[in-house]
């Protein structure tokens, strides 16, 4: 399995959602190895062996590697691609990586010395990576039957991975360029990714809405693509009892404030329900590229006195965010999951999710939205605000819900497509 | 002796609600979708109600009084009827005319009232049975509540209420090893005959006809006959109960449902020792065996027969309660765009529809549900009646109790069938022309409150109510 980061070292979600796939699959009775670029020697390794690419020489000395080299190397000439980061985590990474200083021809006979995370030269890595996953597919070739990868940063490696060891190949989407980028898409990730949906012998998609982007915008055919579901894993809340500063009721946003999020809906929608709700707040929780036209949009509607912002909240605050509201908004243009639905439940928050997320398909104790209907979403926080009911409907089944969405059930249909695939390549 | 079998069919459209947000609240008083109103009755009665009364029409005059059907038709199905298919209503009175068929009694708005409030659920039977009489030209001596629910206190309350037979469903839970092929009795008043739907030979027809993955695929008059020949010889009363739109409308006509209804009287007659009977004749043909007890409240909907599909969850229970609620004031106020709008709100479908019940198997259930969601339809209602709310709060601060000549606008209309057939008309080319019309009626509705507190010309102030509940309400359009 290829992956790019691994908790407790993560930066997207990614790194979760594979957490949880192969404690799953563990479960299943699946053995795995997993590979990240760079390991830090810290993480659980209960359910899944970890590899560090780090930890691996490259000798490419065989034709066919040289083969490869030249297919990829056209997309070296790396770009600043921070795909899933906020403003404030961009600025850290490419300061930490622009310090180390790492040169691209350090790639032959050497290791290679990985960020780990979405910085500067991310191409570079991507490559590098995929290079390194040679050589490791060679070394562990009688020790697994299918190689699994996450997501496009690593679907280069799982392409190398399979010339290798002649073994198939799933990828599992977990995002495209398209919901990353809108309709401006960079083209060497969104090669990348075609690529590897071309070579794999499967594809998984978190959902029907992302598997419908991967046949309609990438060419594949269907017959190729599944649908699994992410699941979640749950601690215990500890912000449970926690108590309201104010009387008023607190209706949230909380992710990254960019287009793909939908924020300005939400700030619409809150100034129709303002006009006729006083005793209710919004908050916008979280950073990005639209935060501050957002601001200026509240203060231009005139209802700042209501509606605050909170920036990035981190770990044990985003609970405690939760704990305070009595509404969460997801209004998100192109979701292909979104987890954060699913943890506002899990903190008893009733939940407006957008159709155009991947969860609204799983998700039945949720009032589901089309994104632009601001009318809709605003009667949906304000029936929520007013009629008690449906809080208590919300908590009660919400939960038992949530609580449903186990990870060991989505391990069983990855297993399921492992078996398929490895059926029809023996 | 011959063994009788009873059919009575249930005729039911609710008004369904538009889309009505927050912002509406307080501002605007119209709640209906007129275009889903309309279109789902023009389609029903052209695939159900019209030929499936044409059938029942040619199977009267065909048998000359072997043939009986009952049937029960809710006030708001007959205040769409007026509206939108008076075409409909012309063709049951045509029936009404035979002798053959007899109308049964329930609640006006199809409502759970019976549920709630003992006095409201008396005043709707009794509008509604003003209706029946108005119509059909018959008082109803047999009662089905809505859905047929019931229980021994409802029972007892509709035997004071002068009814002498009930119709309810045949739940296995309650009758045990009994059979549902006699005539019972209620169990606090033994007055009260009670019939029991046979479930087995109603969903026959009502469910299974067209299913092809049933082994009695298909089912033919001739085989249903043998089933009927094959029942105890002991049994007296086989009751078939079911929703009128089976035919044409849940079974299509392609399936051959119409032609099954066209030949199972003849070969009955012939081949079977089964007459047609309609309920009050069945119970009085045959002898009580028993009282059935029944404690607590069942109903003919799901395999549980009970009340969970209208107040099984949180919702369904919040939003009964704040409709209930005004009871009271209601009857108190007089106002009748306010009557009409609150009968409205209290259709059953209104709560059936925020049941989460069917989220296991909801194909079924959707085919009745113009929301996607329980909460949707939860939200949307709670909206119109915060609305409905706020009316009521006003014209109860605003009316004294002083006006009694409003009384004339209660239920019994009284205009020959002509009149209604050319006035309806009129009605709905007034709502065809959409959007204009409705925004004209509120303004009449808004000035007409105040006006009655003021008292002005008697003249006047018809007119205006007039209009109003014309345009805003949907009523029967023939009022006077």
């Amino acid at each position: 399995m290829f992956g790019w980061e691994f908790p407790p070292h993560v930066a997207g979600g990614l790194a979760t959602a594979c957490y949880g796939l192969t404690k799953g699959l563990a479960k299943h009775g699946v053995d795995m190895l997993f590979v990240v670029p760079k390991a830090y020697g810290d993480e659980d390794q209960s359910a899944t062996r970890i590899v560090s690419a780090e930890n691996f020489e490259y000798t490419g000395s065989d034709t066919e590697l040289e083969l490869l080299w030249k297919h990829l190397i056209y997309i070296e000439a790396g770009s600043n691609l921070i795909p899933y980061l906020s403003p404030e985590e961009f600025e850290n990474i490419s300061h930490d990586v622009s310090s180390k200083g790492i040169s691209h021809t350090s790639h032959f006979r050497h290791k290679f010395r990985f960020s780990g995370g979405y910085g500067k030269n991310l191409m570079n890595e991507v490559v590098a990576y995929a290079l390194l996953a040679y050589n490791i597919a060679k070394q562990h070739i009688h020790e697994f039957d299918i190689i699994h990868a996450h997501d496009w940063l690593t679907y280069l490696a799982g392409i190398s991975a399979k010339r290798a060891s002649g073994k198939p190949l799933v990828i599992h989407v977990h995002a495209t360029e398209f919901d990353r980028s809108g309709e401006n898409v960079n083209q060497m990730v969104y090669d990348i990714e075609r690529r590897g949906m071309q070579e794999a012998d499967k594809i998984i998609t978190v959902s029907n809405l992302t598997r419908n982007i991967v046949i309609n915008r990438y060419g594949i055919d269907p017959h190729k693509v599944v649908t699994v579901h992410n699941a979640v894993d749950f601690n215990t809340n500890k912000f449970e009892d926690i108590e309201h500063g104010t009387t008023e009721k607190v209706v949230t946003f909380l992710g990254r404030i960019t287009y793909q999020k939908g924020p300005d809906y939400f700030v619409e929608a809150a100034y129709k329900v303002l006009k006729r709700h006083k005793n209710v707040r919004f908050v916008m929780a979280g950073s990005g590229d639209m935060l501050n036209r957002m601001i200026r949009h509240v203060a231009r509607l005139g209802i700042a006195d209501r509606f605050n912002f909170t920036g990035f909240l981190r770990g044990d605050d985003v609970q405690q965010m939760f704990a305070l509201s009595d509404v969460y908004v997801m209004p998100s243009v192109s979701e292909p999951f979104g987890i954060s639905p699913l943890e506002a439940m899990r903190a008893h928050v009733p939940t407006i999710i957008s159709k155009q997320s991947g969860v609204a398909e799983i998700l039945k104790h949720a009032v589901k939205i089309d994104f632009w209907d601001v009318d809709a979403m605003a009667d949906a926080i304000y029936g929520i605000l007013s009629y008690p009911a449906l809080t208590d409907m919300f908590i009660r089944l919400g939960d038992e819900e949530v609580e449903s969405l186990k990870w060991d059930k989505a391990a069983m249909k990855v297993k399921s497509v492992y078996e398929q695939v490895c059926g029809s390549s023996a | 002796m011959k063994q009788t079998l009873c059919l009575y069919f249930q005729v039911h459209q609710p008004f369904r609600l538009r889309r009505y947000r927050f912002f509406d609240i307080g501002k605007d008083h119209y709640y209906y979708d007129d275009f889903s109103n309309r279109s789902i009755m023009r389609k029903i009665a052209e695939r159900c109600y019209l030929p499936a009364n044409a059938v029942i029409l040619e199977l009267i005059k065909k048998h000359k009084g072997k043939f009986k059907v009952s049937y029960s038709i809710t006030g708001s199905a007959l205040e769409q009827f007026e509206l939108y298919a008076p075409d409909v209503l012309e063709s049951f009175k045509a029936l009404a005319k035979t002798g053959c068929v007899e109308f049964i009694g329930e609640t006006y708005s199809h409502s759970l009232s019976s549920l709630a409030h003992p006095r409201e659920f008396e005043v709707q039977v009794k509008r509604h049975s003003d209706a029946m009489e108005h119509y059909f030209g018959q008082r109803p001596k047999t009662f089905r509540n809505t859905e047929l629910i019931y229980s021994d206190a409802i029972g007892e309350q509709v035997a004071k209420m002068g009814f002498t037979t009930m119709l309810t469903e045949g739940a296995k839970h309650v009758l045990g090893w009994k059979s549902p092929n006699f005539v019972y009795a209620n169990a606090n008043n033994p007055k009260l005959k009670i019939l029991l739907r046979n479930f087995r030979f109603s969903d026959d027809i009502a469910f299974r006809f067209s299913d092809r993955n049933w082994n009695e695929f298909p089912l033919t008059a001739e085989k249903y006959t043998a089933w009927l020949n094959a029942t105890d010889k002991k049994d007296e009363v086989v009751n078939l109960f079911m929703d009128y739109e089976t035919f044409g409308e849940h079974q299509w006509a392609a399936s051959g449902i119409f032609e099954f209804l066209r030949y199972l009287p003849r070969t009955v007659i012939a081949n079977s020792n089964f007459e047609f009977l309609t309920p009050t004749e069945a119970s009085k043909k045959h002898q009580v065996v028993a009282p059935v007890l029944v404690p607590h409240p069942i109903s003919w909907a799901d395999e549980e027969r009970d009340l969970t599909a209208w107040l099984g969850n949180e919702l369904q229970h919040e939003a009964f309660s704040k409709v209930y609620s005004l009871s009271e004031q209601i009857t108190a106020s007089n106002d009748a765009a306010l009557q009409k709008d609150w009968q409205a709100l209290q259709n059953s479908d209104h709560f059936y529809y925020m049941s989460t019940k069917w989220f296991s198997d909801g194909d079924v259930h959707k085919y009745f549900n113009p929301y996607e969601t329980p909460y949707d339809a939860f939200i949307n209602y709670m909206n119109v009646l915060s609305d409905f709310l706020l009316r009521v709060k006003n014209t109860a601060s605003a009316v004294a109790p002083t006006v009694a000549k409003e009384k004339k606008i209660s239920p019994a209309p009284k205009t020959t069938a002509k009149k209604a057939a050319t006035k309806t008309t009129v009605a709905k080319k007034a709502t065809a022309k959409t959007t204009v019309k409705p925004t004209v009626a509120k303004k009449v509705v808004k000035t007409a409150a105040p006006q009655k507190a003021t008292v002005k010309k008697t003249t006047v102030k018809k007119a205006s109510t007039k209009t109003a509940t014309k345009k805003v309400t949907n009523p029967k359009a023939s009022k006077k």
